[in-house]
């Protein structure tokens, strides 16, 4: 760092330390709501969702042949076969937001094409494994389902319109093929890994499970045996690490969700800090801004609300997860469902940074294209989604 | 004289591989460059799909993980 940044950084920080209203009693409530928000996070979604999730983000990382999937996209795959894998496979490939720019390239590039490469580019950030589990945790199952199913429809839509427009060009494009790494073989057989994966997913789901409403029937049952079921789960997935894995595998799947854990989750408590700071916990009025410019602007779901919150997604940028906390923020403000779904969707897909790479692949023209159609699309869903559930 | 190429975006992986690399170099004592791709466009020329990618003289050695130590000298 040179000595005028050096000074300038320093200076800032004087500055910040001379006039921050430590005093004011908005300013110390808001800041005090993010700690407790914070703590939630750290209280109900860490040990037994956020953990969980991030082995199995581990797992997929580490034990699914993602070569198998690549090879979908390549230009002499069938156009519907890559249409489909394409708005489904961020499941797998986009556990790290970090990947899904090149892939894109990849595939619009020397590939099946500009229609399944914005097809992965909007589906590939929004389903991601963390992503769909961490969203139904917080903001409920039908969000998550929603943004799920919404982003991989989307997703075909967007992709197939894209190629029409573009057709001409895309006859043009060069034809390649990709470098593929060789797929290490393992010693277990597809029923092996399928009963691997179910097992770390049950756990997930009976030790995140919530208290249901009702103190009796079918959900409270469950709730009681949770535990029990968990250990025997965890026993299970003990004694099928220790009979079909090698030392290494297991040391491989530790390592990568450590590094899922340590890359995402200072991010995501920085995300939650300053979402808590802002808009407070759900049910306060606590943050510093105040409800009813939130309300203004994206309550209800009229289509201006929808348009609002996805124009909103598509040029903030979002480190993965942190869109979550932000939006249980705004929608304890009074955001409406519509308007969330429509941010979730375009939020992950788009930033102003990742245009500016998008740019660079494909060019101005069809970058705008893509941005038009998010936004577009991402209203519409958002709309649909607002009208069904309320 | 060996070529090393990392092909990634600047994420916290593509880092790891660069610094494996690095640090085989050392203890080999090699004479090596390593040189960073960042630019998408390259990377699509190139056929890379995953990141980390790793190169060496040209040919295409791993794609979509980080190579430890023994990956990388085992192509040596």
């Amino acid at each position: 760092m040179s000595k005028l940044k050096k000074l300038s950084l320093y200076i800032a920080v004087f500055l910040a330390a001379f006039y921050i209203p430590i005093g004011n009693a908005k300013f110390q409530q808001a800041l005090l709501e993010s700690f407790y928000m914070l703590k939630e996070y750290a209280q109900e979604h860490v040990l037994f969702c956020l953990i969980p999730a991030f082995f199995i983000a581990g797992a997929i990382a580490n034990f699914v042949s993602q070569n198998a999937v690549i090879k979908y996209f390549g230009s002499e795959a069938k156009k519907w076969v890559s249409y489909s894998v394409a708005s489904v496979s961020g499941t797998i490939l986009a556990v790290c937001s970090c990947t899904v720019l090149p892939l894109f390239a990849g595939i619009y590039k020397r590939g099946a094409g500009i229609g399944p490469a914005t097809a992965f580019l909007y589906s590939g950030p929004a389903i991601n494994v963390l992503a769909i589990i961490l969203t139904a945790r917080v903001l409920g199952w039908q969000l998550g389902l929603a943004r799920a199913i919404g982003a991989v429809i989307f997703a075909v839509v967007i992709g197939v319109i894209m190629s029409i427009i573009f057709r001409k060009d895309d006859k043009e494009r060069q034809k390649g093929s990709f470098a593929l790494g060789e797929d290490d073989t393992d010693g277990r057989s597809g029923l092996q890994n399928i009963m691997y994966f179910a097992t770390i997913v049950l756990i997930l789901i009976f030790a995140a499970w919530a208290k249901p409403s009702s103190d009796t029937g079918f959900w409270m049952f469950i709730h009681n045996i949770k535990w029990p079921v968990t250990l025997v789960l965890l026993i299970l997935l003990g004694l099928q690490l220790k009979s079909w894995f090698s030392k290494n595998e297991i040391k491989d799947w530790v390592d990568s969700t450590w590094d899922f854990a340590q890359q995402i989750l200072p991010l995501l408590f920085a995300g939650v800090l300053v979402a808590g700071f802002l808009m407070g916990r759900p049910g306060t009025e606590a943050g510093i801004i105040p409800a009813s410019w939130i309300s203004n602007f994206v309550g209800g779901n009229s289509l201006l609300a929808n348009f609002t919150a996805s124009i909103l997604g598509a040029f903030m940028y979002f480190a993965t997860l942190t869109e979550i906390p932000i939006l249980q923020g705004l929608m304890g403000l009074g955001m409406g469902k519509g308007p969330a779904l429509a941010l979730l969707l375009a939020g992950p897909a788009l930033s102003l940074p990742n245009m500016l790479v998008i740019r660079s692949v494909m060019g101005t023209k069809k970058t705008l294209v893509f941005i038009g159609l998010v936004v577009v699309m991402a209203t519409l869903s958002g709309f649909i989604y607002g009208t069904l559930v309320i | 004289m060996e070529k090393f190429e990392v092909f990634g975006s600047g994420c916290a992986n593509c880092k790891k591989a660069e610094n494996n690399i690095k640090e085989v170099i050392e203890e080999l004592d090699l004479e090596a460059e390593v040189i960073k791709v960042e630019d998408m466009n390259e990377m699509a020329e190139r056929g890379v799909m995953l990141t980390p990618a790793v190169a060496l003289n040209g040919e295409m050695k791993v794609t979509g993980k980080v190579p430890d130590k023994e990956d990388i000298k085992g192509w040596l």
